[in-house]
């Protein structure tokens, strides 16, 4: 009954709100993610940035509710086209995996089982899905061969992952991903075992097959080439925090945290001159166990004396700038303009 | 590799008495009465061939597998039918015959000891992974250690005396009846000799299947089969245990073919009549041919076992080429 005095609202078709996923180890509680929010409407694109550790796969992880398997302690609430998926149970949660939303992963040599079949493992995941006969599938999963680009499906459906090329069966995994039309599509570092004119092809495809299904997709790389290509909103994200959010022009047109900045920096470029060395990030990412006090970035940040003792004292808010672009640091606007217009752009 | 193993046996029972200073005649006075004398003896030697050069008895040896072969002991011949795996001269018998004769007793016993601890081994290590650290998986490592470090005898015994003689639920040591006759009867006699052999290997198994499935559980494959939304069972048993299956078939083919030749222990702890018993009891009396016999077949089991689980492993793993 409480549900007639609950004003109905709107929510958007993924919609994460302070998403906390804390590992106790012997060491100590691990944040991986502390406080993550962020939202996707369908047939958008959003791309996830960050460093290893950032908590970039944790977060895909928990979305997918395969958190579930790590012992792992987690608090928010996840919206998945109306419903709260942190505090639904199991048995529902595997009913929605693989059909409402899928995910593909990073290598797919390992990610695939050994011993059975491309074509088994696809009609496997059609079939949780779908009560249709063996014949019915195994077309399907020859249908979905074909449409990912996998030349003769007829016979290669029958063929082990070990016998196809690393493009091929990074094809053959979102094949297997696609096969139930999901409406979220999880791609956790799609591109990083593949080498880089087959990277472009994956990208293509991915792009390809989110204009024809009109899914939702989160692209998840520390690679800023891969978002630029195919994301329409980027987070950059550093030890489990977003610390800046926004459509992909306006973090790649003027992005507001140092850390950002550094990234960019980071990214090799074609059009430079040889010379010119790379500027990478100083130091290392945190521990996941003692997060620096205040902004976790300050260690490594070049102007962390530019805001005083709060740096150190007080986790910077993510605030909304203008446009949907959120930062959290703890620089004024003004000052953070100044820098990047004055001094990283130019290098850049 | 049989053949290999031909040379070895041969070697070994042949060579090494030779080497350790007995002469021909030391070997023959074996197989003739106690009131013979030297000259009898050295007669028998020579009838017997052991005073030949090793080359020929070698191949008097292969011969006798391959065509079989002819026994004088004086007065008569017998003749050892191909295979022949040699002629006792205590018993007058040649080998094989007794040995295919309680070959039944020992498979039934392998065979029923696999299922029994095949089935408890495997699935207590997989409950046991999937449980790392709960109370069931430290009491089932407990019983694994046990079971592992406990002898045949002290468990055997143990089971006999509690299960037997106190409660009365199982027959005493030494009941056999033939699988053809009564399966019900010929599986209630051997219910405590499979519990007390598969004691031991379960035991082992739990612990290698417990291992490859921790190992095969943190895969990436098992990420990828939760991803899909299968049920949980669906991912431990066709995708975790299919691929921590390898390393325990290749145990089991190895286990299976040392149990064929002989359970030495479990067949006298409970007195069966196998070839275990047969192979004590041929030591005991020093009765050379019969030892022999029971060496080559068990070897031949070994070898085979091996064979089989190669050509298994491409079923199982596909990867495998041969």
């Amino acid at each position: 009954m409480t549900d007639l005095y609950e004003a109905p609202t709107q929510r958007h078709f993924l919609e994460v709100d302070d998403l906390r996923v804390h590992f106790n180890t012997d060491d100590g509680v691990v944040k991986s993610v502390d406080g993550l929010s962020f939202k996707l409407e369908r047939g958008k694109t959003l791309g996830i940035v960050g460093e290893s550790g950032s908590g970039k796969s944790v977060s895909s992880m928990a979305l997918m509710g395969l958190q579930r398997y790590a012992k792992a302690k987690m608090s928010g609430e996840i919206w998945l086209d109306g419903e709260e998926l942190l505090s639904a149970d199991d048995e529902h949660v595997r009913s929605l995996r693989g059909k409402k939303m899928a995910m593909i992963f990073q290598d797919p040599l390992s990610a695939m089982h050994p011993f059975y079949t491309v074509g088994a493992q696809i009609i496997e995941a059609y079939r949780i899905h779908h009560k249709v006969t063996k014949a019915v599938a195994r077309k399907h999963a020859i249908e979905m061969l074909d449409r990912v680009g996998i030349p003769q499906p007829n016979s290669r459906v029958d063929d082990y992952p070990h016998q196809f090329s690393g493009g091929m069966r990074q094809r053959a995994m979102i094949a297997m991903a696609l096969s139930c039309d999901p409406e979220l599509l999880i791609a956790d570092e799609p591109t990083t075992a593949l080498d880089v004119t087959v990277q472009a092809q994956i990208l293509d495809l991915i792009k390809d097959l989110q204009q024809e299904f009109g899914s939702a997709v989160i692209i998840i790389t520390h690679d800023l080439g891969v978002v630029a290509e195919l994301a329409d909103d980027i987070m950059v994200m550093y030890a489990g925090r977003s610390v800046e959010q926004g459509s992909a022009r306006e973090v790649f047109h003027s992005p507001q945290h140092p850390y950002t900045w550094g990234l960019l920096g980071s990214m090799p470029r074609l059009d430079r001159d040889r010379s010119e060395r790379l500027l990478p990030i100083k130091g290392t990412p945190p521990s996941l166990i003692n997060v620096p006090s205040g902004c976790a970035f300050h260690p490594r940040c070049a102007y962390k004396d530019l805001p005083g003792d709060v740096t150190t004292s007080q986790v910077p808010e993510l605030v909304d700038i203008g446009n949907g672009h959120k930062v959290a640091c703890h620089m004024t606007v003004d000052q953070r303009l100044r820098i990047w217009t004055n001094e990283i752009q130019p290098k850049l | 590799m049989l053949f290999i193993v031909s040379i070895a046996v041969f070697l070994i029972f042949f060579l090494l008495p030779r080497i350790g200073g007995a002469t021909a005649d030391d070997l023959a006075s074996r197989y003739v009465g106690k009131t013979a004398d030297a000259a009898q003896i050295h007669l028998m030697a020579e009838k017997l061939g052991f005073t030949d050069p090793l080359y020929v008895q070698y191949g008097r040896f292969l011969a006798g597998i391959f065509a079989g072969a002819d026994y004088s002991t004086g007065p008569t011949t017998v003749h050892c039918p191909a295979p022949c795996l040699g002629y006792s001269f205590i018993t007058q018998n040649p080998v094989l015959p007794d040995l295919l004769d309680r070959f039944p007793v020992t498979l039934s016993l392998a065979i029923g000891g696999a299922i029994v601890w095949l089935s408890f081994g495997v699935s207590a290590g997989v409950v046991s992974a999937l449980r790392k650290g709960s109370l069931f998986d430290r009491t089932a490592m407990g019983i694994a250690l046990a079971g592992v470090s406990l002898p045949i005898f002290f468990t055997g015994l143990l089971a006999l005396n509690i299960f037997s003689y106190n409660l009365g639920w199982f027959p005493a040591g030494g009941s056999y009846t033939n699988f053809t006759d009564n399966p019900a009867l010929w599986a209630y006699d051997l219910v405590l000799p499979w519990v007390t052999l598969a004691f031991l290997n379960a035991a082992a198994y739990a612990r290698l299947t417990r291992a490859g499935m921790l190992e095969t559980m943190g895969e990436d494959f098992i990420r990828t089969a939760r991803a899909k939304g299968l049920p949980e069972r669906t991912v431990v048993v066709r995708h975790g245990l299919r691929a921590a299956l390898t390393p325990i078939t290749t145990i089991f083919g190895l286990d299976i073919g040392i149990l064929l030749g002989s359970s030495i222990l479990t067949e006298h702890t409970y007195s069966l009549n196998g070839l275990g018993a047969y192979a004590l009891q041929a030591i005991t009396s020093n009765d050379l041919p019969k030892v022999l016999g029971v060496t080559i077949l068990a070897a031949t089991f070994v070898i085979v076992a091996n064979l089989v689980v190669d050509i298994l492993y491409v079923v199982i793993d596909p990867r495998v080429r041969i």
